[in-house]
């Protein structure tokens, strides 16, 4: 196990510094000059050539690099050149709503996905199965922006049963917080949903035609015991794995809903960042998310291999 | 994230393949649900070709005297926008940028994520190296890799078509890379290098053919993804500019009066539905189709 994780561990570390190397030569290659672009509106050489001497671009690559790591390590990404605030604190207000968000989403798609996946696979040949693949097949196909645009159109302003738009913190109001993040997770987690609902449903007929399952229906287990206790907890394993690897999708559907409903997540600042040309903020946020993103998934590898100890030979193998 | 591989049932026999492949276009054309994907697919792409003799106008062409008509009205068969567009005639060329933008990005992840998947299961030594990229990749997702492109490059049909490009090579590099690891340690490999063939001719000859079911049903499951990629990039402002008609700025443009012209809301996500829903029944028939002992 130790020399699995350390080997995680060590894969992580390369990719997290590959990472800071894309971001740092991305803002580079960004059209013009750097301290232009930081500056924002003013155009005055003076105060350019403070920029250019404040963000230490008469170092060398090299140097700039090195620092650009050891700010970013105090927590120190810069100043949005538009609102004057210091980049890491916009994203402390942003983040909290988007994993809120991302969370619900994904008990929204785990519920769904995990439940019409087992009925499609209990259920095969029947009805059930083809209405479930159906829904999957739907939920794969639709955009789920669309879905959401749609949702607002009739739920939020035809029925009135759900805020539009906006936002309540959640320590301010816990009822109204979740009223108003119950569409947008919806939208954002039936996408997942389907995922998840056919990694369940294979994996499920997998176990179902497994011996150990035939030698639990011989001994008289109940057919709810034999699904539940017995396939059910074996296809979990898949389960989690693929709910780690939608990581990305959630991230980037995160930011559409938002969008979308007026949330004021990490992603909507994201967006506003692109339009603003406020690139310390674009820089920020893409390092943070790579971060996050690189973290996640090496402790989702660690968690699939305590469950399935077959991993962790197979990963030190290669 | 090398923990989890794909796994494959052993080939039958390569030499069997083109008889394989005629059995499974017969099982292809069994298949209702694929006929039916097929048939919508083959449609959209015709319209889509054909916009510019198939469109009553001009995509941009406004009609001030008559913004908000509903669907059906005399000459405006889905209705007009609110600025008096002909909606279907901007479906129609909507439908044909998110078909380029689809198609294109899945073309760059093949044409880097196949090479790539063949060198890194083909020779240990590239594999580690393509792996850590491959990670790399997978660190950014699609979103922001398309808003640093079009940070960096300014928003365009192409800038989106390159992002989802490069979002998807990881996936096709792992695909190829687990075909061409089951592959290469089957008896004919063996065999064909005993012959002294060499290690490219083995790939060209051998693994990348009968890695191509894995690879054409990795890109049916790609392009649709691809496809509602392109509208969501478009509807945030990320990828075709407007007055350029998409789908996705369609529905951005939508937003704001939806309330008042629902379709300009509903139909073109319809359509985007429809196709994504297309190639995805298509997809699943294939697959079927290439492995019949898959349960999907």
């Amino acid at each position: 196990m130790r020399s699995y994780l350390l080997h995680r561990l060590w894969q992580s570390a390369v990719t997290l510094v590959l990472a800071t190397i894309v971001v740092f030569l991305g803002v580079r290659a960004l059209p013009g000059d750097p301290a232009a672009a930081f500056a924002g509106e003013e155009r005055d050489p003076a105060s350019l050539a403070a920029i250019r001497e404040r963000l230490g671009l008469n170092d060398t690559i090299v140097v700039q690099y090195g620092k650009f790591v050891l700010g970013a390590l105090r927590g120190d990404l810069g100043t949005s050149t538009r609102t004057g605030i210091p980049v890491s604190q916009m994203i402390g207000t942003g983040l909290p709503v988007t994993i809120e968000l991302s969370v619900l989403a994904m008990l929204v798609a785990i519920v769904l996905g995990v439940t019409t996946g087992v009925v499609a696979a209990v259920r095969r040949g029947r009805p059930a199965e083809w209405f479930a693949n159906g829904l999957a097949l739907l939920g794969l196909s639709v955009p789920n922006f669309w879905l959401g645009l749609i949702a607002i159109l009739y739920l939020a302003v035809g029925l009135g049963l759900f805020p539009a738009s906006g936002f309540v913190p959640l320590g301010e109001d816990p009822l109204a917080n979740l009223h108003h993040l119950v569409l947008p997770a919806l939208v954002l987690g039936t996408g997942i949903a389907a995922i998840v609902m056919r990694q369940t449903r294979s994996a499920m007929l997998e176990s179902l035609g497994a011996d150990y399952i035939r030698t639990a229906r011989a001994k008289g287990a109940s057919p709810r015991a034999v699904i539940g206790r017995h396939a059910l907890r074996n296809s979990l394993v898949v389960v989690v794995t693929v709910v780690g690897l939608q990581l990305g999708i959630l991230i980037s559907g995160a930011v559409v809903t938002e969008r979308i409903f007026g949330l004021p997540g990490f992603g909507k600042m994201t967006i506003d960042a692109v339009f603003q040309r406020d690139y310390p903020v674009i820089q920020g946020v893409v390092l943070v998310t790579a971060a996050a993103y690189i973290l996640i998934n090496f402790l989702v590898d660690i968690a699939y291999s305590l469950i399935d100890p077959r991993i962790r030979v197979a990963g030190a193998q290669t | 994230m090398t923990a989890t591989e794909i796994v494959t049932p052993p080939a039958p026999d390569p030499g069997a393949a083109p008889p394989r492949r005629r059995a499974a276009l017969r099982r292809l054309g069994r298949s209702p649900l694929g006929i039916a994907g097929f048939t919508v697919l083959a449609v959209a792409v015709l319209a889509a070709v054909l916009a510019p003799v198939l469109a009553p106008y001009s995509p941009s062409q406004v009609h001030f005297d008559a913004p908000f008509q509903i669907p059906g009205t005399v000459g405006f068969a889905l209705g007009t926008d609110d600025l008096g567009r002909d909606v279907l005639s901007r479906i129609l060329y909507g439908l044909r940028a998110s078909l380029l933008v689809g198609l294109l990005a899945i073309a760059l992840a093949l044409a880097i994520g196949v090479p790539l998947g063949l060198a890194a299961g083909y020779f240990r030594t590239l594999d580690a190296v393509i792996s850590r990229f491959t990670d790399l990749m997978l660190a950014f997702p699609f979103l922001l890799l398309a808003v640093g492109l079009a940070a960096i490059r300014g928003p365009s049909l192409g800038n989106a078509a390159l992002a989802l490009g490069i979002a998807h090579i990881p996936g096709m590099i792992r695909v190829v890379r687990s075909e061409t690891l089951r592959l290469k340690n089957l008896d004919f490999v063996a065999a064909s290098l005993v012959d002294g063939a060499s290690d490219v001719r083995v790939l060209g000859r051998h693994v990348l053919p009968n890695a191509l079911s894995a690879v054409i049903v990795q890109a049916t499951v790609a392009i649709p993804q691809a496809i509602i990629g392109e509208s969501v990039l478009s509807f945030l402002g990320l990828g075709i500019q407007p007055p350029d008609p998409s789908l996705g700025t369609m529905l951005a443009d939508a937003q704001q009066y939806a309330a008042r012209a629902p379709w300009t809301a509903v139909v073109p996500g319809l359509a985007i539905m429809l196709v994504a829903l297309a190639f995805n029944l298509f997809g699943d028939a294939l697959r079927d189709a290439l492995d019949p002992r898959s349960t999907r």
